[in-house]
């Protein structure tokens, strides 16, 4: 048998004892976290710095600010020329980046491990000593204004999107885009800009994580070097943004735009989160998630209404666990043509009720399970899923303790538990149902017809 | 004062030569042949207990039969729609119980099916796998579902402005070739499919003659030869022949397609450069230079100094049977004018051979350290491995790079610079209200 098997080329026959995951903690005197992930597989390392600051922390009236902020940190500081950042980071054959989020706002690198420390040393160095001209902010300001045209303004979907979530939160800053108001963002100068950096952007409130073929001793010293010696924003508290009232009232919107093609349905739920310590809950939800929307051919929405009825062309089911404060969990439906949204929605909540009603099947449930084990062996793959990991955990306000136990609380979550989370989240007057179609019509009772006609 | 000081020092850092980071897997690649004779590149890598098997049917859904353009497209996403004794549902049902994960996507030269399967269970999740690739059921409900889908998706592109713009790119390109129309077909193709239809899809893509595979993970030479055996063996020797070669029709102008959004997006192009050709990478190095990346001269011009856009690139496209270089901008309506006036100049000045040498060796340390750092996982590991053979390069290609960019030289980059690249070829089509420009077509 082996004689069959040609080996053509062999180049090299040593393979170092290559290493997937493990994981180190500590923090510098200055309040710095850092979190190290070593991964011996290849020699690469993703070093990224999280604040604990992202677009739901903007003072009022300044939508938009942790995301322009975000672009201009690539601009320059009192040592690095325009540009130069970047540049760098290329010349030593590294790519690099950045995002914002409601709770977060993120820079990393990739580069060769023999790298980490001039990247370390200039993410020190744009902690504190970023630098911006009026010129740099206007034509930026243009940036941005073209991102969000971009993603927002011409994307009918996204523009609803902004809407449903605009609904879905009463007093929590969540309801504003993570982009910004475009009237907003319009108005934005550098002095809002410079404020919000000399109070967030600090060793403080921030968190370096390495991941990749690097010791944590090394990276311990290293950081210490580089980031050791950057001064910390005194008095800075944990964040605390104003809180959703009891949601009372179910709300209903339609959003009409020619641009639409293929109609179709959202509804959403305020939902709490994962908390620090407390993540039984959000664990529930996460299956209950896949339970009923994770795949179009298996869940309990794709067998209804896709398989065991022709109701809909797609599914699906999400829910944000990671989140700082309360978010949602929703449901999105695309109707087959011929069937009207009202129809549609009809099925859902028929569902839904019938889930509610009937509980889990123990197979599907069990699948479930066995899947979320091996995710976590696939999981291990990416370096950058890896890093993602644990700077959205601890910037949503987690411990690493909470991040790693993550796996074994949803793999000892109960179909009790999973049902009782269903049944607290599926109050209508903490949802919002949302109608994307391509035309105004005059009232909810009306069938969708004429849209489907324009696709035939 | 002090900041020349600094930035010295870091120029000094960066004259430091970047240590040769070949990436660790790329020195481990072994090329095997199956007991059956089934080709393969792989990496053993027994760190974490799964496998990536990554496999390409090169000819993909340009070998759609005539008039039946969409049905490969359609044919892909039912391979796993029902298979053997399984129909659609008891299908997803048995992959999920193994945690196993199978992705078959149909582009223009190629079908590929990615997989990832845990080491406890390996056996039964290529089992399951090989169902449905030797027998798919193509059931019609499942047919009806999936086209369905389908449609819902070419409903949505034909109000999405991307999706106008590259479709008449690709026309206006490639005409009547296969390259000229979507691999998803048209609403009137697909809604006049059949269930042979699929069969026959099947037949003309799926054969051993034009399968390429790569795998990396915890799987040793020897058990990979035998898995690829029982998994691919039954197949077919061959299937429909290639399509021909596709000339490139661009003359030059520009195409407004009006549509009512608030910012004008813009694909442009014009002939570009066969893979296999001589002066491939000088091109390729070039095409860094001038649009990829933030660094590159088309997003230092259009967006760090005009603010026109958020994002602009260029890249090199060469397909198996014909060459493009291709651009994607947008721009707010009443700026597109000025976007599509700077990119026309910049096209100019590239095609005068302006290249300096700065510009070369900055290009040159940026793609000789990040090509390592693309060997960071199993999966992706195995998508580079097949992509190599696909085009045609050797084992040893992935230490011989780096070579091969550093020998591009000042002269070489700019010959092939006033060659290739030519403004009077250059080929804009624009969707949206962009102010002050017509169409010259």
């Amino acid at each position: 048998m082996t004689r069959l098997l040609k080996i053509v080329s062999a180049l090299f026959l040593t393979t170092a004892a290559a290493q997937a995951g493990e994981v180190s903690t500590f923090s510098l005197e200055n309040g710095m976290d850092v979190v190290v992930i070593e991964d011996n597989r290849a020699p690469v390392v993703v070093s990224m710095v999280w604040y604990k600051v992202g677009a739901a922390d903007e003072p009022p009236g300044k939508s938009g600010i942790a995301h322009f902020l975000e672009h201009l940190m690539f601009k320059r500081t009192a040592t690095l020329d325009e540009g130069e950042f970047s540049r760098t980071v290329r010349l030593n054959g590294g790519s690099d980046n950045a995002f914002t989020s409601q709770d977060y706002t993120a820079y990393f690198q990739r580069v060769s491990p023999d790298r980490l420390g001039l990247m370390m040393k200039m993410e020190a160095d744009r902690m504190r000593n970023l630098e911006m001209t009026v010129e740099d902010v206007e034509t930026e300001r243009k940036v941005v204004l073209e991102e969000r045209n971009q993603r927002t303004e011409s994307d009918p979907g996204a523009l609803f999107s902004e809407q449903r979530n605009a609904a879905q939160y009463l007093n929590h800053p969540y309801a504003i885009p993570t982009i910004g108001w475009k009237q907003e963002v319009q108005a934005l100068t550098r002095e809002d800009a410079f404020d919000f950096y000399q109070r967030y952007y600090a060793p403080n409130n921030a968190i370096l994580v390495v991941a990749g073929d690097v010791s944590a001793d090394e990276v311990r010293a290293l950081a210490g070097q580089y980031f050791g010696p950057v001064a910390p924003t005194p008095g800075l508290k944990e964040r605390t943004r104003p809180q959703e009232p009891p949601q009372t009232s179910e709300r209903r919107m339609r959003y009409s735009d020619p641009r639409v093609s293929q109609p179709y349905i959202v509804r959403s739920y305020l939902a709490p989160e994962r908390d620090p310590g407390e993540q039984n809950t959000a664990a529930a939800l996460t299956l209950l998630a896949d339970l009923l929307g994770g795949s179009g051919t298996t869940s309990v929405l794709g067998r209804a209404l896709q398989f065991d009825t022709q109701t809909a062309v797609y599914t699906s089911a999400f829910y944000t666990g990671l989140s700082y404060d309360d978010r949602n969990f929703g449901f999105v439906v695309l109707p087959t043509p011929g069937v009207s949204l009202d129809e549609a929605e009809q099925a859902l909540d028929d569902t839904l009720a019938d889930f509610l009603d009937n509980g889990i099947d123990a197979d599907q449930f069990a699948r479930l399970k066995r899947s979320i084990g091996a995710s976590m062996i696939y999981a291990q793959d990416s370096l950058q899923g890896q890093a993602q990991r644990y700077g959205a955990g601890l910037t949503s306000g987690l411990t690493v303790a909470d991040i790693e136990a993550w796996p074994d609380i949803l793999s000892a979550t109960t179909e009790a538990e999973v049902m009782q989370a269903a049944r607290d989240l599926l109050d209508k007057r903490r949802s919002v149902t949302g109608w994307l179609m391509s035309e105004t019509i005059p009232d909810a009772t009306t069938d969708s017809n004429s849209d489907q006609e324009t696709a035939q | 004062m002090i900041r020349f000081f600094l930035s010295l020092s870091l120029a000094l850092l960066i004259a430091a030569p970047v240590v040769s980071t070949q990436a660790r897997a790329a020195e481990n690649v072994q090329e095997l042949t199956s007991p059956g004779g089934i080709k393969a590149w792989l990496v053993e890598e027994r760190s974490i207990p799964f496998t990536a098997l990554e496999l390409r049917f090169k000819g993909g859904a340009s070998l759609d039969a005539p008039g039946k353009r969409g049905a490969i497209n359609l044919m892909t996403a039912l391979i796993e729609e029902g298979a053997g004794d399984l129909d659609a549902r008891g299908f997803a049902e048995a992959r999920e119980t193994l945690a196993a994960s199978y992705s078959f996507r149909a582009y223009d030269d190629a079908l590929t099916i990615s997989v990832q399967f845990l080491s406890e269970n390996r056996d039964a999740a290529m089992a399951l796998l090989r169902s449905a690739l030797m027998e798919p059921r193509f059931d019609q409900d499942a047919v009806d579902r999936v086209r369905e889908q389908v449609l819902s998706g070419l409903r949505s592109d034909q109000t999405d402005p991307d999706t106008i713009a590259s479709l008449r790119f690709s026309q206006l390109a490639w005409g009547d070739h296969p390259y000229g129309s979507a691999s998803d077909g048209t609403i009137a193709s697909v809604t006049a499919l059949s269930r042979d239809d699929m069969f026959d899809a099947r037949a003309r893509t799926l054969a051993l003659d034009r399968l390429y595979v790569g795998a990396v993970g915890d799987i040793s030479a020897q058990e990979l030869g035998l898995l690829l055996d029982d998994l691919l063996g039954a197949l077919p020797e061959t299937g429909a022949a290639p399509v021909p070669e596709a000339s490139v029709l661009l003359t030059g102008g520009q195409t407004v397609i009006p549509f009512d959004t608030p910012q004008s997006v813009a694909i442009f192009g014009q002939p570009g450069i066969a893979f296999d050709d001589p002066d491939f990478m000088p091109a390729y190095v070039l095409n860094q230079i001038f649009g990829e990346g933030g660094e590159a001269r088309l997003s230092q011009e259009v967006r760090e100094k005009r603010g026109l856009t958020y994002g602009i690139g260029s890249y090199l496209y060469p397909k198996q049977k014909g060459a493009l270089v291709l651009g994607q901008v947008a721009s707010a309506n009443g700026v597109m004018a000025e976007t599509v006036e700077v990119v026309r100049a910049e096209w100019a000045k590239i095609a005068s051979g302006d290249i300096t040498r700065e510009e070369l060796e900055a290009a040159q340390t940026y793609l000789t350290g990040a090509y390592g750092l693309r060997f960071d996982g199993n999966a992706k590991i195995a998508g580079i491995l097949v992509g190599m053979q696909m085009q045609g390069q050797p084992l040893d290609y992935i230490t011989r790079r780096n070579g091969l960019i550093n020998a591009v030289t000042l002269e070489d980059i700019n010959r092939v610079a006033r060659d290739l690249y030519d403004p009077d070829l250059l080929e804009f089509v624009i969707v949206g209200q962009p102010a002050g420009l017509l169409p010259t077509d």
